[in-house]
């Protein structure tokens, strides 16, 4: 499994859903682990009844939405765990793209999926949340001056709180989840784009430094 | 891919094993390939299945990425190249006239040996490849802190003297390679250079490539291309090579800016369409206060809850 996991960090984030099937062919004894180890871009279906868009996720149940993201679609699954707490999973898809969502039109492909799972426990007044948060994006632009540029990813993280009830579980959750999100975004663009643009001027150092504004974001 | 399985009852053919491994191993980021190959064998678990994908993936995946080995007398380096290849194991150094012979798995040189008078190109050709390649090199040792370049004829090598086109390939690669970073990068050029005899011209065509993988609790790759395409007059060795190598460091150069300028408008612009960093209202979400978004009185009411305050 150990094996497994290093090859999904290595191996172009684009290619994450290929990877996993190969991944569950070889290895079908460890299917339900990898499954639930390894994160994947989520998929929308409609509701024909009500015309609502949801999320696919191997926790079924329940659908509703929330705009947030300037479109994008999000659904809540709960159900019940065995000590007694429940657990809650948010999930969160956007397509950026110039034909889906993105509204200022610069992508040619763009995609931001995000899974949050709190396992939640009360205890009296106090529940402790446990939050495992994972997004998986994908950006590409394409012109013609400058050719396909695309930057893809994925980053989870943990963090675990004990909070009052008194706000309420959903009032909580939700914070907890927004701050988790705040800091991957962050994460992502100034870490781990940030990266990558400092290993591309590393490879060629920019001669021109007079063109450039400090790479500041 | 392989086809959906019944439960643990079908058996992957050995045909299927290598083409999952060879998959795994070809789309290894720059200077990973070792660290996939030995988690693609701790994987498949078996041997000759892995030998046998092994064989026909290095080769593939050297040649893509251009990889720099040196000869057992450190007399030089050779690029395992489609361009600087003679035979499966044998690439050529044209600099140093010698032939390599390479082990594509182990990735490195076992032997060498010169190389023959049919494997070079004539003395005419090679006044203007030689100076070309003088070129290069001072470019990219101006332009790249560890780049590598090579100069290959590709076509019209016997060419003995003017009246017939020629073709040259310039080929630049650097690497960074910072596994305790988490971080490794590389940047790719290849240069199709035709001499047109009847038009006494030359036409370049670029193709640039660069990729970065930062792997720190993460995996995060960035995967860019860019073609372009030049010209200039076919004109006597060495002017020829200070006019192509300005046009290789011109749109190089270019596109390097036109790199820093897509991250520059991520944060603003192709990131901010994926997620804003705050609402469009500026605040944080008023999770206290839901009640405001109708959306939940919908639950509620389906579920029958009392409200969340």
């Amino acid at each position: 499994m150990e094996a497994a996991m290093g090859l999904m960090r290595r191996i172009p984030p684009k290619q994450s859903e290929t990877a996993l099937s190969a991944l569950l062919s070889l290895l079908p004894q460890h299917s339900s682990d990898l499954l639930s180890q390894v994160d994947q871009p989520l998929q929308v279906l409609c509701d024909a009844e009500c015309g609502k868009e949801f999320i696919l996720c191997e926790y079924n149940r329940d659908a509703d939405s929330y705009r947030y993201y300037e479109g994008g679609v999000s659904s809540v699954y709960m159900w019940e765990d065995e000590n007694e707490g429940f657990v809650a999973c948010f999930l969160i898809k956007k397509d950026g793209s110039m034909s889906g969502h993105g509204r200022r039109g610069y992508l040619q492909e763009g995609a931001w999926d995000a899974i949050h799972v709190i396992e939640v426990r009360q205890e009296e007044e106090i529940a402790h949340y446990s939050l495992t948060s994972t997004v998986m994006l994908s950006l590409t632009t394409n012109d013609e001056s400058s050719g396909t540029f695309n930057l893809s990813g994925s980053i989870r993280r943990q963090m675990n709180m004990d909070l009052p009830v008194s706000e309420g579980h959903l009032c909580n959750m939700g914070r907890m989840i927004e701050e988790m999100e705040s800091k991957l975004r962050n994460s992502l663009d100034q870490v781990y784009f940030g990266k990558t643009k400092e290993m591309v001027c590393t490879l060629r150092p920019p001669s021109e430094l007079v063109q450039m504004k400090l790479p500041d974001s | 891919m392989s086809d959906e399985e019944e439960s643990g009852e079908t058996q992957l053919t050995d045909k299927e094993k290598i083409e999952i491994a060879k998959w795994f191993l070809l789309n290894s980021p720059v200077g990973e390939i070792q660290y996939v190959a030995k988690d693609v064998r701790a994987v498949l678990k078996d041997e000759r299945v892995y030998r046998i994908a092994a064989a026909e993936a290095f080769p593939l995946y050297n040649k893509s990425h251009m990889i720099c080995l040196e000869f057992p007398d450190r007399s030089g380096e050779v690029l395992v190249t489609s361009f600087s290849e003679i035979d499966k194991d044998e690439y050529i150094d044209p600099r140093t006239t010698q032939v390599a012979i390479v082990d594509h798995v182990k990735q490195v040189c076992t032997d060498a040996r010169p190389a023959n008078d049919d494997e070079l190109p004539s003395s005419y050709i090679e006044e203007y490849r030689c100076a070309l390649d003088a070129e290069v090199i001072k470019y990219v040792s101006e332009a790249y802190p560890k780049g590598i370049c090579c100069v290959y004829c590709t076509n019209g090598k016997d060419v003995e003297e003017p009246g017939s086109d020629f073709e040259f390939v310039v080929v630049i690669s650097a690497a960074r390679l910072s596994p305790q970073n988490f971080c490794n990068g590389s940047w790719r050029s290849i240069w199709n250079v035709e001499f047109k005899d009847d038009l006494q011209l030359v036409e370049v065509r670029g193709k640039l490539q660069v990729g970065a993988h930062y792997f720190e609790e993460g995996n995060v790759q960035l995967d860019a291309k860019h073609e372009c395409r030049d010209s200039t007059m076919f004109q006597p060795p060495d002017d020829c090579a200070v006019s192509l190598t300005n046009i290789i460091r011109h749109h190089e150069t270019e596109y390097l800016n036109s790199l820093q300028t897509s991250y520059l408008k991520l944060p603003d612009t192709t990131f901010k369409d994926l997620r804003r960093k705050l609402p469009v209202t500026r605040t944080l979400f008023p999770w206290h206060n839901t009640m405001q978004f109708s959306l939940t009185r919908d639950i509620q009411k389906n579920l029958g809850l009392e409200s969340s305050e």
